[in-house]
C-alpha cells in the first residue's frame, strides 16, 4: 500500500460515502486514476473493485487513461453555447489537433470539454490548468494555448 | 476563534465586532468570485496591496474580498467606502490611481466609473447604477459587506443570530410553524413548500436522520448557487444547523460540485471556523445541540443534483435515481429519513427566523413567496446574477435590469429552468416570474438560469444542444430516457446538416411525449421541454430548416456560408490573416473573397472584421 493512497483514503476516515472525493484527490496527485491505486482503494475501503470501476467510468470528471501535462477545458455551458463556445471548441481541436478527450503525441495537452463552471456572466470561458479565462473570442483562445507552449519552449 | 459558550457570548462578540468595524474607515472591497478571478481580479488584489504597502496605508485603509455582488459583465468590481464609489473593469494598471486620487484625495476617477449606455451619465455610487437599482436583494447584500472566509465578519452584521433564537426561544415545531408560514419553497427547482417538507423528516419514524445542503448546481448557464457558496457560505450554514434542529438530525452534508473549487474552499474555511467557535458540532451554543456537516463533492454528473442520484453518490456509488414513490422525507441517505433542500432555499432560513414569516410573505407573489436569483446571461448587456422579488415581470428584468440586448439585436427568446425548461418568446415577457406562471408557459423557474437569445440564435440549435447534454447525461437506467434522447439527439442532427425531412417535427412531439411519460427520473420526463417550447413557439426555425434547408439565425454550419459583402470591405486584410484554411483571396488595398470549397466555416474572418463586412447566409 502506497503511503500516499492511504493517507487520502485516511483524510476522509476511511469512510465510503466520500468514494467520489477519494477519487477527486487521487486524480489530483496523479494526474488520472492508475488501475493498481484504485485497486489498492478498493481494498482499503473493503469494497469490490467493480464498484469503483463502476463509479470512475459514471463520473465524468475521472480519467482512466493518462493526461497531458496541460489540461484545457471549454465550458460548453448554455450561456458559453450561445456566445460561440462551439467556435471555440473547434478552434482549440483545429490547433491542438486533437478532438475532447483525447492528449497531444507530445503528452503536453489535454483537451476537455466540462457542461458549465458557473462564470457564465463572462463566458465564452476557458479554463487552462485551473486558471479562468474569460470574454473568449477565437484569436484569445490561440493565444492561451501560445503562452502555454512559449512557457514550455515546445511546439504542438 | 476562541469557543462561544453562549447566547450571552455571541452577542457580545457580535456587538464587539461591529464596534471595531469603523463606518469612517477606508474600506477597498473587490470581487474575488469565480467570474471576476476570469477577468483578473486577483492581480487587481495583489496591486492593491502592493500600492497601499508602499504608501504606508495599510493600516489606514482595508482591502476586503469579498464573494460575487452580481454585476460579472463590467468585472473586475472595486468599490470604495465610505461613499460607496463604484469602479468596474478595474485591472492592475488603475491601482496606482485610485489610491492615489480617490483614497488620499477624495477624488472621483472618472473613466473607472459606470456609464448608464441610455442617458450616458456616468454614475458614482453603486446603488444607483441601473442594474442594482430594481433588484431587492436579501440575500445577495451580505456579499458585499463580508469577507466570506472570516467568521468575524459573519458575525459582525449579526451572523448567527437566527441560530441563538431557534436554539433558545423557539421549539422545533415553531421553526417548522414559521418557515410554513414564509411560504418559502425550494429553490432548486421544484419549488416544493419547504416547511411541509420539514415537517414530514419531522414526523418520520427514527432517530437517525440526514440532511443536506444541494450545492450540485448543475444546470448550464446557472451560477446563483456558487454565488451564495462563495460569497456567504455561513448563510447556508446557519440554515442548515436551524433545519437540523428542527428536523431532528446530526449529522448533515453538503453535496458541491467539484468544478466550483472556491466554493468548496470557502464552504469548508466556514465549517472550520464554525466548528472552533462552538457553531456547529457537540453542544451548539450551550444549547445541547449536536449536529455536524461534512462536504462531499461531485464527480461530474448533471445528475446527481437530482435528489435520489445524489443520495447514491454520497452512498459512494454512480448516481442513478430511484423512483420518487418513495419519498425521501422517509427514506433518503443510507434509507432514513433525510431533507435535501437547495442551498439558496437554506440561506433564506437564518432571514425568516430573523425577520420573521409575515416580513418574508409580504415579498413575493400569493403563491410564490420572498426573492429568487437569477443568472442573467447570454446575448444580454448586464450580464451576472439579479436578485428580485418573485412576481417580477421577466420584461423588467431583461430590459430594466439587464440593459436590453447588445449591438442593438433583436431579443429572440429567453430560456429559463435549465435543461428541463423551456424558451420563452417576446409576446411572453410580461409574464411574471414565479413558479406556477412559467409552468403554464412550458417552461419552469428551474434552479434560476435566464440565458437570453438574441435573432442570431437558432432556436433548433439551443434545442439540440439540450438534448444533446442530457443524451450525454442521461444516467442510463431507463430505456425510454437513454434511448429516446438518443434518437431525438439523431433526429436534430438531421435537421441542422440539411437532412431533415417531413414528419420530423411530428416525431420530435411524439417521442417527446412517449419520454414525459415513460421516464423514471426528472432528468428524462421534463428533458422534452426545450424541444416542446420550441416548436409551439418557433415552428417556422424548424420549417425553415428542414424545407428550405436555411439557419435564418446563420448558426447551423451546414446550412450557412461565409461571403464578404464587397460594398462593406474596407480591403484591410484582417480576415485574410486569421483565416486558417487559406480560404480568404485578395491582395492589400482589394475587396477580399471567400472560396466556399475552402471555407471550414470557423467564423474567425466573422469576428476579425471591424466593419461587418463579413456576411453569414
Amino acid at each position: 500500500m502506497r503511503e500516499e493512497v492511504r493517507t487520502i483514503v485516511n483524510r476522509y476516515g476511511k469512510d465510503r460515502a466520500f468514494l467520489v472525493s477519494i477519487l477527486q484527490d487521487i486524480q489530483a496527485r496523479y494526474n488520472y486514476l492508475p488501475k493498481d491505486i484504485l485497486l489498492e482503494v478498493a481494498e482499503e475501503l473493503h469494497i469490490s473493485p467493480s464498484l469503483i470501476f463502476s463509479v470512475t467510468t459514471f463520473y465524468k470528471a475521472f480519467s482512466l487513461t493518462p493526461r497531458g501535462k496541460h489540461i484545457v477545458s471549454v465550458c460548453l455551458g448554455t450561456a458559453c453555447h450561445v456566445r460561440g463556445a462551439p467556435k471555440i471548441l473547434d478552434t482549440l481541436e483545429r490547433t491542438l489537433a486533437i478532438k475532447p478527450g483525447q492528449t497531444t503525441k507530445n503528452n503536453q495537452f489535454t483537451l476537455e470539454t466540462v457542461n458549465c463552471v458557473g462564470a457564465c456572466a463572462v463566458g465564452p470561458i476557458i479554463i487552462m490548468d485551473g486558471e479562468y479565462h474569460g470574454q473568449m473570442t477565437l484569436s484569445k483562445a490561440g493565444s492561451v494555448i501560445g503562452s502555454v507552449k512559449a512557457k514550455e519552449g515546445t511546439c504542438s | 476563534m476562541k469557543r462561544i459558550a453562549g447566547v450571552k457570548e455571541l452577542l457580545a462578540l457580535q456587538k464587539q465586532l461591529k464596534q471595531a468595524r469603523d463606518p469612517h474607515k477606508q474600506v477597498i472591497t473587490i470581487c474575488g468570485g469565480t467570474g471576476c478571478r476570469g477577468l483578473g481580479c486577483m492581480q487587481v488584489t495583489e496591486a492593491l496591496e502592493a500600492e497601499l504597502k508602499k504608501h504606508n496605508l495599510t493600516e489606514k485603509v482595508a482591502v476586503r474580498v469579498t464573494g460575487c455582488p452580481g454585476f460579472c459583465e463590467k468585472g473586475p468590481l472595486l468599490t470604495v467606502h465610505p461613499g460607496s464609489i463604484f469602479y468596474k473593469k478595474v485591472n492592475a494598471g488603475d491601482v496606482s490611481d485610485i489610491i492615489l486620487k480617490t483614497v488620499l484625495q477624495g477624488e472621483i476617477i472618472e473613466r473607472l466609473l459606470y456609464q448608464d449606455p441610455l442617458t450616458a451619465k456616468t454614475i458614482v455610487n453603486e446603488q444607483e447604477v441601473p442594474f442594482y437599482k430594481k433588484q431587492r436583494r436579501i440575500l445577495l447584500n451580505t456579499n458585499d459587506l463580508i469577507d466570506p472566509t472570516k467568521l468575524e465578519d459573519y458575525l459582525a452584521i449579526g451572523g448567527y443570530t437566527a441560530l441563538a433564537t431557534a436554539l433558545f426561544k423557539m421549539t422545533p415545531e415553531d421553526i417548522i410553524r414559521e418557515v410554513k408560514q414564509a411560504g418559502l419553497r425550494g429553490r432548486g427547482g421544484g419549488g416544493f413548500p419547504t416547511g411541509t417538507k420539514w415537517e414530514q423528516c419531522q414526523a418520520a419514524h427514527g432517530t437517525e436522520k440526514y440532511l443536506i445542503g444541494n450545492g450540485d448546481e448543475g444546470d448550464p448557464g446557472a451560477f446563483m448557487d456558487r454565488g451564495i457558496m462563495e460569497g456567504n457560505p455561513h448563510g447556508i450554514v446557519e440554515g442548515m444547523i436551524i433545519g437540523a434542529y428542527a428536523v431532528g438530525s446530526h449529522k448533515g452534508y453538503l453535496y458541491v460540485r467539484n468544478e466550483y473549487p472556491l466554493a468548496i474552499k470557502h464552504l469548508g474555511i466556514a465549517l472550520e471556523s464554525a466548528r472552533e467557535a462552538g457553531l456547529l458540532g457537540e453542544n451548539i451554543l450551550g444549547s445541547g445541540f449536536t449536529f455536524d456537516i461534512k462536504i462531499n463533492r461531485g464527480g461530474g454528473a448533471f445528475i446527481c443534483g437530482e435528489s435520489s442520484a445524489l443520495f447514491a453518490s454520497i452512498e459512494g456509488r454512480s448516481g442513478e435515481p430511484r423512483d420518487k414513490y418513495i419519498h425521501a422525507v422517509e427514506k433518503g441517505l443510507w434509507d432514513k429519513p433525510t431533507v435535501l433542500n437547495n442551498v439558496e432555499t437554506w440561506a433564506n432560513i437564518p432571514l425568516i427566523i430573523n425577520q420573521g414569516a409575515a416580513w418574508y410573505s409580504s415579498i413575493g407573489t400569493e403563491k410564490s413567496k420572498g426573492t429568487k436569483i437569477f443568472s442573467l446571461v447570454g446575448k444580454i448587456n448586464n450580464t451576472g446574477l439579479v436578485e428580485v422579488p418573485m412576481g417580477m415581470k421577466l420584461r423588467e428584468i431583461i430590459y430594466d435590469i439587464g440593459g436590453g440586448i447588445p449591438n442593438g439585436r433583436k431579443f429572440k427568446a429567453v430560456q429559463t429552468g435549465g435543461p428541463s425548461g423551456g424558451c420563452i418568446p417576446e409576446s411572453l415577457l410580461d409574464l411574471p416570474v414565479d413558479y406556477d406562471a412559467l409552468y403554464e408557459a412550458g417552461s419552469m423557474m428551474g434552479s434560476g438560469g435566464m440565458i437570453v437569445m438574441d435573432d442570431r440564435s437558432c432556436m433548433v440549435d439551443v434545442a439540440k444542444y439540450f438534448i444533446t447534454f442530457l443524451q450525454e447525461e442521461s444516467c442510463g437506467k431507463c430505456v425510454p430516457c437513454r434511448e429516446g434522447l438518443l434518437r431525438m439527439g439523431e433526429i436534430f442532427a438531421g435537421i441542422c446538416e440539411g437532412r431533415g425531412t417531413e414528419g420530423d417535427i411530428e416525431l420530435l412531439e411524439s417521442m417527446s411525449a412517449a419520454i414525459i411519460d415513460g421516464a423514471l427520473c426528472a432528468l428524462g420526463s421534463t428533458a422534452p421541454n426545450p424541444v416542446l417550447s420550441t416548436i409551439r413557439y418557433f415552428r417556422d426555425e424548424y420549417e425553415a430548416h428542414i424545407k428550405d434547408k436555411k439557419c435564418p439565425a446563420g448558426v447551423c454550419k451546414a446550412l450557412i456560408q461565409y461571403s464578404i459583402v464587397a460594398e462593406e470591405c474596407k480591403k484591410c486584410g484582417a480576415c485574410k490573416k486569421v483565416c486558417p484554411s487559406e480560404a480568404i483571396a485578395g491582395e492589400p488595398k482589394q475587396v477580399h473573397t471567400i472560396d466556399p470549397l475552402k471555407c471550414i466555416k470557423c467564423g474567425a474572418c466573422f469576428e476579425a472584421c471591424q466593419f461587418d463586412a463579413v456576411s453569414i447566409t
